[in-house]
């Protein structure tokens, strides 16, 4: 594993940059994809496969940066239910670092339904390092028809050892304004926190448990009640972390 | 630490390769036995004056894997080039790689065309082909060679060149003599591929630092320091968003070093007779690491440094900086091995070697040190003397002053007593005002630059992180002294034409690394005038320790009232601001960068251009290039 890991790696890279002179006048480019979370999650409705991943492609300041985040539920344990992806995102961006540990982000976002119809939205946005090491992620995306979405984003390394490491995270999601069509209102729409522990068995692989925890607020949790439907939920989780 | 023994069998990596394997390696020898008629004891010696060398690609199995390697003549390190002073030599270097190579002469003085750095000396050497490098040898001493190729000093194109004087003047005096001469070569290896190595830093820079801060220190600080004056030091080092481990950006965890060739485990030995004096030319030729060496139970003393002869002093430990070379006498009495000890600067590998009169004989290996935090004086804000709180008035930084003020206190406690910074130096009447250099220019302040010192002060005499609290005595660059300069009557003269003030900038996190906030890429040149004196201001705004390199010119290093050490590469620490005189006495150009090869190659670098002062050059720009013209009006003078 360890040396495919390192092939692939090294591949990557050689063709990313050329081997020029010692004092090169041209940028080399990089690239690197990060799964930051691969996951199952013990939920009511069944085993959910969750993954975030991001990846960017560029040189010091400029880069090109893609996402995608979303769950699909593996084996229902209700009949009459399908395996199916719940719900998915993507987002690609123009990443510009403007400052020592900030970047900022101008792109584009779409929200893949199964059912609903699906989002688009432009997204513009801070990524980097807070003071105390916190990793923060902080975007704003505005969607059609005035619709817009605030999303903060919070993460913490908590180093036990060199190779145990504990990752508490937050994020919080704002509409501006109803989406009454996938039940969501204005205000504050949920908070999601995880805790997860991995075991880096080299930098780049790391499996993990930990738990999520997730709650709709405001009237989208009363609109999910109306349906039905639960607006807290808290999960096991065990995955992997890797890069490249 | 694996133990398998000696470099494999040259299988060849490359086609071209098999052409060097009948040039190189033929006579009938296999390369096995040719390794075998050298023993363990390091690569052949060249003579004369006339030299053919050969850049190739070599299998070699140095950690238990195989892997490529660049090499000259087949071996890793290239021969000893033995030159004579005074000769017209010729170098003969065929390039059998698949790509552009090249070959430096590290320290050498001689014309620009001959420096081989591709882009600025000449176009490299294209597979195939074969450079003649030809140049009289104007100087003595110890120095290396290497590519200035891509990453191939990385890999193995690296060498020693040991340069007899015309005259035997200074090896004939007593003090100077040696019954035994040795290159201690000391380089680090990786079987990753450097690109990779380049890669992983630019994606996850502290990948290879495996002393990260853990929750359990904070616990145990709390328990011995007290809570209080825990979170006090975390919350600058947090509000820095910096790591207090951060010695070294390539470590142990995927380098051996290596000594003379040798892995810890191959241990490469030296024999002696009891009562010889042996001169050892340590040489620091790896691509990014700084040792500490010592030899338990034996004196060194100094007598040259960068090639340089100086005033002996006698040492138990020094840090030798990466490009650096110095060339000490021990003379061991008594009947027993010695170790030659050199660990990493951030304590995640060493390598050693054995001095032994008997090959029965071996003598204990010690323990590598705890590594040692970074402390204030790192963070650039002046904790090692009292320049500190001079310029707190001027402090700008988002630093609590509390807290610089405590860690003042807590090194005064071992610091060493220290010579007058030179800012008073009275044999300099005309020097500018130093506290300029602390003046941070608008460039400094970018994405590319993650700290400036806030007071960086004179540390000359600061044995360096790690080395504080030594019981024995660690040789600094205050200590030395080039040999028959004395302020009265200096080498050079000690007064500026021009002053110049660079800053050594970086972003670890990004792994950006540049002079004054601006990389090779999007600077221009530094021009000098031809014969002119230049002062040049070095202000370390970064937790690394840095080696500077000018090409072709000697940097005279200022250490106060008068003293010069002539070198060719300056060690700056962190927080460390330091100045040297350049004589621009030969047209051309010439680089100029850190000799961390990953830092030279992000960026801290600049071409520095020696031109005719009949022509009149275009001045860079002095806000981003740091040019401080403050009293050279007559450029093209010879003052002194």
């Amino acid at each position: 594993m360890k040396t495919l890991m390192t092939l692939l790696a090294g591949s990557i890279t050689l063709a990313a940059t050329s081997p020029a002179l010692a004092m090169n006048k041209n940028e080399p480019r990089f690239t690197r994809v990060i799964v930051d979370q691969l996951e199952a999650r013990d939920s009511d409705e069944g085993t959910v496969m969750a993954w975030e991943a991001s990846g960017w492609h560029g040189g010091d300041l400029n880069k090109l940066y893609f996402s995608t985040e979303g769950e699909r539920l593996m084996d229902p344990e209700h009949d009459g239910e399908d395996a199916s992806t719940e719900a998915a995102e993507t987002r690609l961006a123009w990443n510009r670092a403007f400052a020592p540990f900030w970047d900022w982000q101008l792109g584009v976002r779409r929200d893949w339904q199964p059912d609903d119809p699906n989002r688009d939205w432009a997204s513009i946005g801070v990524q980097g390092v807070a003071p105390y090491l916190f990793e923060v992620d902080a975007n704003l995306f505005i969607g059609e028809e005035g619709l817009t979405n605030l999303r903060l984003e919070a993460e913490y390394e908590l180093l036990l050892t060199q190779k145990w490491i504990l990752v508490p995270e937050i994020e919080a999601n704002l509409y501006g304004k109803d989406d009454p069509e996938l039940g969501i209102g204005d205000g504050l729409v949920s908070l999601e926190a995880g805790l997860r522990l991995r075991y880096e068995i080299r930098r780049e692989i790391a499996p993990y448990i930990g738990v999520n925890w997730e709650k709709q607020y405001g009237d989208t949790a009363d609109m999910t009640r109306a349906a039905g439907g639960k607006t807290e939920e808290g999960t096991v989780v065990a995955g992997i972390r890797f890069w490249f | 630490m694996k133990t398998q023994s000696q470099i494999s069998l040259p299988r060849r990596r490359f086609v071209q390769g098999l052409a060097l394997g009948a040039a190189g390696l033929g006579l009938g020898l296999n390369a096995r036995q040719l390794l075998a008629s050298q023993g363990h004891t390091g690569a052949p010696t060249l003579t004369g004056d006339t030299f053919h060398l050969t850049l190739g690609g070599t299998d070699v199995n140095i950690t238990g894997k195989t892997r490529p390697a660049t090499t000259i003549n087949g071996g890793i390190p290239g021969p000893t080039l033995r030159w004579k002073e005074g000769d017209t030599i010729t170098l003969k270097v065929t390039n059998l790689l698949p790509e552009t190579s090249s070959i430096h002469w590290h320290g050498i003085l001689l014309p620009f065309q001959m420096d081989g750095v591709p882009g600025l000396s000449f176009d490299g050497i294209a597979p195939g082909e074969t450079f003649t490098y030809r140049f009289t040898v104007k100087q003595s001493g110890t120095y290396w060679y290497h590519s200035h190729s891509g990453f191939q000093e990385q890999t193995g194109i690296y060498g020693a060149i040991v340069i007899d004087p015309r005259e035997a003047t200074t090896h004939t005096e007593a003090r100077y003599h040696a019954d035994r001469d040795e290159v201690i070569l000391l380089s680090d290896w990786s079987d990753e591929d450097p690109q990779h190595i380049y890669a992983t830093l630019k994606k996850l820079s502290h990948y290879y630092n495996f002393n990260e801060r853990t929750v359990f220190d904070t616990l145990s600080d709390f328990r011995n320091k007290g809570v209080i004056e825990t979170l006090k030091d975390r919350q600058m080092w947090n509000s820095m968003r910096m790591s207090q481990s951060d010695l070294a950006d390539v470590t142990g965890y995927t380098y051996t070093y290596l000594m003379n060739g040798q892995s810890p485990a191959n241990n490469w030995t030296c024999r002696f007779k009891p009562g010889e004096r042996i001169r050892l030319r340590f040489i620091n030729a790896s691509a990014m690491t700084f040792f500490d060496i010592r030899i338990p139970g034996l004196d060194m003393t100094v007598v040259a440094m960068d090639g340089q002869p100086v005033n002996p002093v006698d040492f138990h430990e020094c840090r030798l900086g990466v490009a650096e070379t110095l060339d000490v006498i021990v003379a061991p009495k008594a009947d027993q091995a010695y170790t030659l000890f050199a660990q990493s600067i951030d304590r995640s590998g060493f390598v050693r070697g054995t001095l032994t009169p008997d090959a029965a004989l071996s003598a204990a290996v010690p323990d590598m040190d705890a590594p040692p935090p970074l402390g204030h004086t790192e963070m650039g804000m002046g904790a090692m003397d009292h320049q500190a709180s001079g310029h707190q008035s001027m402090s700008h930084g988002d630093m609590d002053h509390d807290g610089m003020k405590m860690g003042d206190m807590k090194h005064h406690g071992t610091s060493p007593a220290r010579p007058a910074p030179f800012a008073v130096d009275s044999n300099n009447p005309d020097l500018p005002p130093r506290d300029s250099a602390i003046e941070h220019p608008a460039s400094e302040f970018g994405p590319g630059v993650d700290m400036r010192a806030m007071a960086p002060g004179d540390m000359l005499a600061d044995p360096g992180i790690g080395l504080r609290d030594r019981p024995w005595k660690v040789l600094t660059y205050a200590d030395m002294e080039t040999l028959g300069s004395t302020p009265d009557n200096p080498i050079d003269s000690l007064q500026a034409d021009r002053e110049i003030v660079l800053h050594l900038t970086g972003n670890m996190d990004r792994y950006m690394w540049s002079f004054n906030g601006i990389k090779f890429a999007d600077s221009v040149p530094l021009e000098l005038f031809h014969h002119e004196r230049v002062r040049i201001t070095l202000v370390n705004d970064t937790m690394m320790t840095h080696p500077i390199h000018l090409h072709g010119l000697w940097s005279d290093l200022e250490l106060g009232n008068g003293k010069l050490l002539r070198k060719h590469t300056i060690t700056v620490k962190p927080g460390e601001k330091l100045s040297y005189l350049v004589r621009a006495d030969t047209l051309g150009r010439w680089a100029y960068h850190c000799h961390l090869l990953y830092h030279m190659e992000a960026g801290m670098f600049r071409e520095v251009r020696v031109v005719d002062s009949s022509t009149t050059p275009s001045m860079p720009d002095t806000q981003t290039q740091g040019m401080h013209d403050t009293h050279g009006k007559d450029h093209g003078g010879h003052r002194s």
